[in-house]
């Protein structure tokens, strides 16, 4: 997992907490991780995008990117990505998380917080610009790849979906597989996937997805 | 996308005052758009921004502000607002509806046609009247009208604020049940401390207390039976159901109360459990009746 070639974007490193070599963003801490030299832990356990890069998924990550992140909740995961990306759009619906949210972007000047329905983008989309480099998304609710479908307009051509696929919050009797291959089948609507992995065993059911707009 | 003809075309930052912070968190809150467009450069060129730096310094000003406003607001409500509002909400269509017949019935006798119910004190409320009569009946047929109107209001309220107050129980009930939940326990602390036996039954007091006297069975739920888990299981299955669902209602009211923070698996399991249950009706004729019958004993 520790090759020496491991394409990490500008701002995502491998440091060593406690004598463990982990992920880490520089930044101020948002839910409690270790630091060292002003860089925080980043926990693949708490986040489907950590897990994604730990796994070796070929994120085509850069660092920089002009991102909206769909499913912000309580800021754990896009405190990071705010850290290494560009202004980063966070949307999320719940306020109670929200709340957490806002302090995460108090120290982060990129990281701009939206209370939205991220089913909904006609309800943000006089503020997020298009042509963005990066959507990243993690949403727990049903019809998780029509929200990117319905997202994907933002995106600029050559630009990317990390997305995050939970199979519990779309049908719980049925097996993943068969949510993930529906998920995949919507998601061509508007998107050519260019790589698919189980998030396990950071994130069990859990299908981590990269794709480009077509 | 033609009619935005404004250098803006529609942004957020469309004809705002770049000092007036209000404004600009009232935009960011409450417009909305059809497509997204270069909001940077339109910004820049309009003159609402000095460059790229200054734009994302006011959006990201303007976004903080609106968010901490909404999470503020709905964090003002809590369980005892939302009780009144429930009850009132209650008042307000039960006399709605008595008035509404009331001063309908009184139309039919003046005007030729009458229509019945809310719709028709709406109807009647809207004619001019003639006469001393026909003034008492049409202002009468207003009044139901408005009493309407405000269960309306009413029913909005709850939906905006019982997410914030209950998150969880909310999510799991729908905001009207949460609320009823919460106000027919008095509280959503008190909700949080019953056994899941009580909430099960909570709203079907009469039944239970006919039932402790001996004369009737017990009743397998109370006012849950209005959520479709519930309600749309088969009768033979329903107890199991509503003892299901009242186990994680009760789960989501304790975790509201004691941390109210969304726990997406308490949601999940639920999901899960009720499918189970829903599963034993598509079993073969001999062993679904057996394990219907075996569900309801259980319950009683």
């Amino acid at each position: 997992m520790s090759e020496p070639e491991e394409p990490l974007p500008a701002g995502i490193e491998r440091r060593s907490f406690e004598g463990r070599s982990r992920l880490a963003t520089r930044g101020e801490p948002v839910y409690g991780e270790p630091t060292a030299d002003g860089w925080r832990a980043w926990d693949p356990n708490r986040s489907k995008l950590g897990a994604m890069i730990e796994l070796g998924m070929d994120h085509g990550l850069v660092g920089g990117e002009t991102t909206l992140y769909l499913g912000a909740a309580a800021g754990t995961t896009v405190s990071h990505v705010a850290d290494f990306a560009g202004p980063t759009y966070a949307v999320e619906f719940a306020p109670r998380p929200a709340r957490d949210l806002l302090a995460a972007a108090e120290s982060r000047e990129r990281l701009i917080p939206l209370l939205k329905d991220a089913r909904r983008p006609e309800t943000y989309a006089h503020v997020v610009e298009c042509g963005l480099d990066l959507i990243v998304q993690d949403v727990a609710t049903r019809g998780q790849a029509t929200v990117a479908v319905r997202n994907a307009g933002f995106l600029a051509p050559d630009g990317r979906l990390l997305l995050a696929v939970k199979a519990r919050s779309e049908d719980v009797t049925e097996k993943p597989e068969a949510v993930f291959e529906r998920a995949l089948d919507r998601l061509q609507d508007r998107y050519e996937i260019l790589g698919t992995e189980r998030l396990d065993p950071y994130h069990e059911d859990h299908l981590g997805v990269i794709a480009t707009p077509r | 996308m033609s009619e935005d003809t404004d250098a803006t075309n529609g942004g957020w930052f469309g004809g705002l005052d770049p000092e007036d912070d209000d404004a600009a968190a009232d935009a960011i809150a409450g417009g909305r758009a059809e497509v997204p467009r270069d909001w940077p450069r339109l910004a820049i060129d309009s003159g609402f921004a000095a460059d790229a730096d200054d734009y994302y310094d006011r959006l990201r000003a303007a976004a903080t502000r609106a968010t901490r406003r909404t999470v503020r607001e709905r964090e003002g409500a809590d369980d005892r607002q939302l009780i009144h509002a429930v009850r009132a909400m209650d008042d307000c269509e039960r006399t709605a509806n008595e008035v509404a017949e009331r001063a309908t019935e009184w139309a039919g006798a003046i005007f030729e046609t009458a229509p019945t119910g809310i719709a028709g004190a709406r109807e009647v409320a809207d004619r001019e009247p003639s006469g001393a009569a026909e003034n008492r009946a049409v202002s009468l047929a207003a009044r139901a009208a408005d009493l309407a109107d405000e269960c309306d209001e009413l029913a909005g309220y709850i939906e905006r604020t019982a997410p914030a107050v209950a998150p969880n129980l909310s999510a799991m009930a729908g905001p009207e049940l949460a609320a009823r939940l919460i106000a027919l326990a008095g509280g959503l602390e008190s909700l949080a401390k019953k056994p899941s036996g009580t909430v099960q039954v909570l709203g079907a007091e009469d039944a239970l207390f006919a039932h402790l006297a001996g004369r009737a069975p017990s009743p397998k739920h109370g006012v849950i039976f209005t959520h479709e888990f519930v309600r749309n299981t088969r009768p033979a299955d329903r107890g199991s159901a509503a003892r299901a669902f009242a186990g994680k209602l009760t789960l989501a009211a304790r975790v509201d109360h004691y941390s109210g923070e969304f726990r997406e698996e308490i949601h999940d399991d639920l999901r899960e459990r009720i499918a189970t249950i829903r599963a034993r009706a598509e079993g073969t004729g001999e062993e679904d009746g057996g394990r219907g019958a075996v569900g309801v004993n259980g319950d009683e």
